[in-house]
């Protein structure tokens, strides 16, 4: 099963990886693990499911996170970075984790951004460390000869993720805190028109908590923009057998079809989620209950 | 899609990874090479886990229950993570039996992956509907019938909570079978007495009993001081259940000993299986244990046999309720009669 020609036919890869660092990274931890392989099918927006707990922990979900950085040589050959935040028993559990420790990592896995083939203005948005991924395709954007703008928001400024990275990489970049302690004080999209504005955007990328998402893609449309969202929703398996993941998303057909953040997203055009039906199964969507109670 | 290659197995010969054991297993009277499947619900249409494992070599997939109608389940948040385990309120979304035919089915037959087809429906008709949908139908392996999932509108829609419309609906299914295709019963433990519900199956024409499904459960957030799901109650899997579906797999076996049973609920690793296979289960389906390692069937299987020959087994079939044999016997049910003293049974 591992000979070079299953390798280099394989699009997704589950393998015993071993913890290569784990550092802080203000209010976030910054694990780089080996994943021989993984780094050259990842493309920007792809993630990793983690098994948390190990073999006999009583964890059994796996948890899922952006790939924020890939490396296909080295001293460790193909190493794969995460960015995570200490939110529960798993996460708790990943901290913990030290040099040299094994993890069954799954990846690369979902839908990721589309790149324009075009030369076009982007604008970048992400809260937190939803901006994980949004490095590589900044780099990926630039090489097709994009303008790239950065815009990340936090509620505090230890909660921001890669400011130093997107100095480098972005034309600009606008910091939003929501206490003011660096950038301007408020929301993403508080301070997002007016970016579209000035580099007056073809596309905006976001990653971030939902409502988040859901203020940008409005913003995007009334500004024409096109936007590409990388949505959160909890996971149990990262690979489509699930189905716990489901958003209402309209289709091309303009039907609106239940459809699984990981393998049918994470990415997802902004102008076709439904974000103001999240959390309910629309009496339009289809194969809804004929009854509209949504509860079947 | 392509296969996914899985480099934590180190690569070893067919000899080393195979132990001498045969593990062909007989469920409802089909012979399946191996003896460990997926579980409904846990594996979707087969498809999602071809990167994973070989499809054609596992006992067989079983499909996430297909309805008539198309379905959008439930809304979200359908799951939540408890201690071994998870709380799931997927609603049975799918295609509905039209578009798993044209698209689902087709996929796995062509590939030859044994397909075991679970069928769930709110009425006796519907169950009737879908099983003349399957009857000339090439290439399925079994039907599971699924009369016990927790996550419909009505308790009292859980067919396997009562003997009588588990009769009504494991019946109208075998009649309306192709008559060589056999027909299982999906129980529940969520039931006072599993063992008449399984007694109701049988004589009603069930070739086999699938057991168990999820136990009806309910986890509140602290934070919000809500139920975490949105439908509120959900089906608990995991191994969090394992000793409550050993414990049917057990009593079920004892008293209808030639009955197959696929035996399911909280399988992780091979010694899980062979707990069930020495309960009396003829077979295993790995579900939830899928989510944490998308190999685990496979895995599963290779532990298995090595756990078989460990312990001096030739094949998977002379374990087949070997707990009964040599284990302690059970404390006789009040007002019933004490067991019979163990058979006799020479150690493998």
């Amino acid at each position: 099963m591992t000979t070079a020609a299953t390798r280099a036919a394989a699009r997704v890869i589950q393998t015993r990886s071993e913890v290569i660092s784990l550092r802080r990274a203000g209010a976030y931890h910054v694990m780089s693990l080996t994943g021989a392989g993984i780094p050259e099918l990842t493309r920007p927006g792809h993630f990793l499911a983690v098994a948390c707990g190990g073999d006999d922990g009583a964890l059994l979900l796996r948890r899922t996170f952006s790939i924020y950085d890939v490396a296909s040589r080295g001293v460790y050959g193909g190493t794969v970075d995460i960015v995570f935040a200490v939110q529960g028993k798993g996460t708790r559990w990943l901290a913990e984790r030290h040099r040299h420790d094994a993890l069954d990592i799954v990846g690369p896995l979902g839908k990721p951004f589309s790149l324009p083939r075009h030369p076009v203005s982007c604008v970048l948005v992400a809260g937190g460390y939803g901006s994980a991924p949004m490095f590589m395709l900044a780099d990926q954007l630039r090489e097709r000869g994009c303008r790239v703008d950065v815009v990340l928001g936090a509620s505090t400024e230890e909660k921001l993720f890669g400011v130093l990275d997107a100095k480098r990489i972005a034309a600009t970049l606008t910091l939003a805190t929501e206490d003011g302690s660096v950038g301007e004080r408020g929301r993403v999209t508080d301070v997002l028109p007016g970016v579209l504005d000035r580099t007056d955007a073809d596309v905006v990328y976001a990653c971030g908590p939902m409502p988040m998402l859901a203020a940008v893609a409005k913003v995007a449309q009334a500004h024409g923009a096109h936007s590409q969202c990388a949505v959160e929703e909890a996971m149990a398996c990262g690979i489509g057998v699930c189905m716990t993941c489901v958003v209402p998303v309209v289709g091309d057909d303009g039907v609106t079809r239940m459809l699984r953040s990981c393998t049918d997203g994470p990415v997802f055009r902004g102008d076709r989620v439904r974000w103001d039906d999240l959390g309910t199964v629309p009496a339009d969507c289809y194969g809804a209950p004929a009854t509209g109670d949504g509860s079947a | 899609m392509t296969r996914a290659v899985i480099t934590h197995h180190p690569q070893r010969s067919a000899a080393a990874d195979r132990p001498d054991v045969d593990l062909s297993a007989s469920v409802g009277g089909r012979v399946l090479p191996d003896p460990v499947l997926t579980a409904s619900g846990c594996a979707a249409f087969g498809r999602e886990l071809e990167p994973f494992l070989d499809l054609t070599a596992i006992g067989a997939v079983v499909t996430k229950s297909v309805m008539l109608a198309p379905r959008a389940g439930r809304p979200t948040p359908r799951m939540a993570e408890t201690p071994s385990g998870m709380l799931n309120s997927i609603g049975l979304q799918g295609p509905g039996i039209d578009a798993f035919l044209a698209e689902d089915l087709p996929w796995l037959t062509e590939r030859g992956i044994r397909a075991v087809v679970s069928i769930a429906g709110s009425s006796v008709d519907e169950y009737t509907k879908l099983a003349q949908r399957l009857r000339h139908v090439e290439g399925i392996t079994a039907i599971e019938v699924n009369i016990s999932c927790p996550n419909v509108e009505s308790r009292g829609e859980v067919f396997a909570c009562d003997p009588d419309a588990t009769a009504a609906v494991v019946g109208a299914v075998r009649r309306s079978s192709a008559p060589g295709v056999p027909v299982l019963a999906k129980l529940s433990a969520d039931v006072t007495d599993i063992v008449a519900v399984a007694r109701s199956a049988v004589d009603a024409g069930a070739d086999g009993l699938a057991l168990i499904n999820t136990l009806l459960g309910l986890v509140v957030d602290t934070d919000t001081m809500r139920p975490v799901l949105a439908g509120v109650t959900g089906g608990l899997s995991g191994p969090a259940i394992r000793p409550v579906a050993v414990r049917c797999v057990y009593q079920v076996h004892a008293a209808l000993p030639d009955v197959p049973i696929l035996g399911m609920g909280g399988i992780r690793h091979g010694l899980d299986a062979l707990e069930f296979v020495l309960a009396g289960a003829s077979a295993v389906s790995v579900g939830t244990a899928t989510f944490n390692d998308p190999s685990a069937v496979a895995r599963v299987s290779r532990e298995l046999a090595r756990a078989l020959a460990d312990r001096g087994f030739g094949s998977l079939r002379e374990a087949v309720g070997h707990a009964h044999r040599h284990g302690r016997q059970p404390d006789p049910e009040p007002g019933e009669p004490a067991p019979p003293p163990p058979a006799e049974d020479p150690a493998p």
